[in-house]
């Protein structure tokens, strides 16, 4: 994949193509949510040396999305983020705070 | 057998000068297992876009950390440039690599001195605390802040730097250079500071690329990776290279660190010969449409600046993936299996910044 790419991703295609990066030894990066007029959109940005190359995955309103945690064990922190911030239910995480991540008196500010 | 307990380290520890709790799972004295808390004073300024337009979210950037100010604002509007197509002139891009390498300077400057103190080298801490005041000075008589600076625009620089201040400047930079030499000699050869410091906190190259971390925390590690490399500012033109050791331990980190300071004097120094007289500032013109991700390299790592624009002056996102957030999973890591007592010099030695990871 090229530099700078974002790459859209099916919720069924999401691991399969998480576990093919980690086999071409990219680093997670980080995962970002971005609410949007339809849901919402993950992107997943992954680096190699100096290129960085995204999975954008798009969600529609209380769909819930698998973690990759078990694949890269720093993404538990993003999603985890995500759930407290936008809502997101994020299945499988390999710590889930619960919805405590954050001690916010709103919840889910960007829902 | 052991003893198996929990110990909750933080919120507040005399190490922290901010928020940030650890469950500690210890065996006797030995740390098996560490489980993070953050959002304490989470502050929502990512949220904040929705009420300021893309110009006025520049100040709000800054805000994200008191140490990095000028990093963040630099950041986000390099990302906002790129929406727009923007070209700055490049004397602005030289100037915001001058002030990039001022902070990164403060901000080791201060992260030496906290290391000094958390392991009781109180003279150590004040010598570095007193060099550092000297760059706090820079930043005033350039910008007028000594924690919050207001120089970046979307567009170029908002002030800039005569051929007097650089001279001086570098008058300074010579006396800040010699004084680090001699303290670096106490971290990095005293015997006290070495016992504290060598083979504690061990995280190998391939630890830290597989947890993601990022800044001299990796480096030491042994990545040679620094998003200078990626040609914002006006590095392209700086001759440089990553700073790294191999050995991965807090011994490790404070060596990058403290090379990395001489480093960034050097910089200022190409700089300020390079730096090409004209405009500090280009007019803005329309309004952002797009996405982009910029990376910039802190003192304390990468950090991503998201933003994603509609064509109206409200951004639909900022997002700022913090160096100390992507470093969490690593410091966690080498936490496992230290000795309790050199827990604090642990998590000091990734120079945590819960500020930005509070955004």
């Amino acid at each position: 994949m090229r530099d700078g790419i974002i790459m859209e991703v099916g919720a069924g295609s999401l691991v399969p193509e998480v576990l093919m990066l980690k086999h071409e030894g990219y680093r997670l990066v980080q995962i970002c949510a971005t609410k949007t007029e339809k849901g919402y959109e993950l992107t997943y940005s992954f680096g190699q040396a100096y290129k960085l190359v995204n999975l954008r995955l798009k969600l529609a309103p209380g769909a819930e999305v698998v973690s990759i945690s078990d694949i890269y064990e720093p993404a538990f922190l993003y999603e985890n983020e995500i759930h407290d911030l936008f809502g997101i239910k994020v299945r499988m995480m390999a710590l889930d705070y619960e919805g405590n991540l954050y001690r916010i008196d709103q919840k889910n500010p960007f829902q | 057998m052991s003893t198996r307990s929990i110990v909750p380290f933080g919120p507040q520890h005399p190490v922290l000068p901010e928020p940030i709790h650890l469950d500690l799972v210890l065996e006797d004295e030995k740390v098996v297992e560490a489980v993070p808390s953050i959002g304490f004073v989470h502050r929502g300024l990512e949220k904040l876009v929705e009420k300021k337009d893309f110009q006025e979210y520049v100040y709000v950037a800054e805000r994200i950390c008191g140490i990095c100010s000028f990093m963040h604002g630099m950041g986000y509007c390099e990302a906002v440039e790129h929406i727009m197509g923007i070209e700055i002139p490049p004397r602005a891009k030289y100037l915001r690599t001058i002030w990039c390498e001022m902070s990164r300077i403060h901000s080791h400057m201060l992260w030496l001195g906290l290391l000094a103190d958390a392991f009781g080298f109180e003279s150590l801490f004040m010598q570095s605390w007193r060099i550092r005041e000297k760059i706090l000075d820079m930043f005033e008589y350039s910008t007028g802040g000594r924690v919050i600076f207001s120089v970046n625009k979307i567009g170029g620089q908002r002030k800039d730097m005569d051929g007097d201040m650089l001279k001086q400047f570098m008058e300074v930079l010579s006396g800040i250079e010699a004084e680090t030499k001699v303290i670096a000699k106490t971290f990095l050869g005293d015997k006290a500071v070495n016992s504290r410091l060598r083979g504690v906190g061990f995280l190998t190259k391939q630890q830290a690329h597989d947890l993601g971390a990022v800044g001299p925390f990796m480096r030491a590690s042994g990545i040679a990776l620094d998003n200078r490399k990626l040609g914002y500012a006006a590095y392209p033109d700086i001759d440089f290279e990553p700073v790294t050791s191999e050995i991965g331990d807090c011994y490790a980190r404070c060596d990058v660190r403290i090379r990395e300071i001489f480093q960034s004097i050097d910089i200022i120094r190409q700089a300020a010969a390079k730096i090409p007289e004209g405009e500090v500032a280009v007019p803005v013109k329309g309004l952002p449409d797009g996405e982009y991700m910029m990376r910039v390299e802190q003192p304390r790592g990468e950090a991503i600046y998201y933003v994603k624009a509609n064509g109206t002056k409200f951004l639909d996102r900022v997002r700022v993936r913090t160096p100390t957030f992507a470093n969490l999973p690593g410091m966690l890591e080498t936490l496992k299996g230290c000795d309790f007592a050199d827990v604090p010099i642990l998590i000091l030695t990734i120079d945590p910044c819960i500020s930005c990871t509070e955004r």
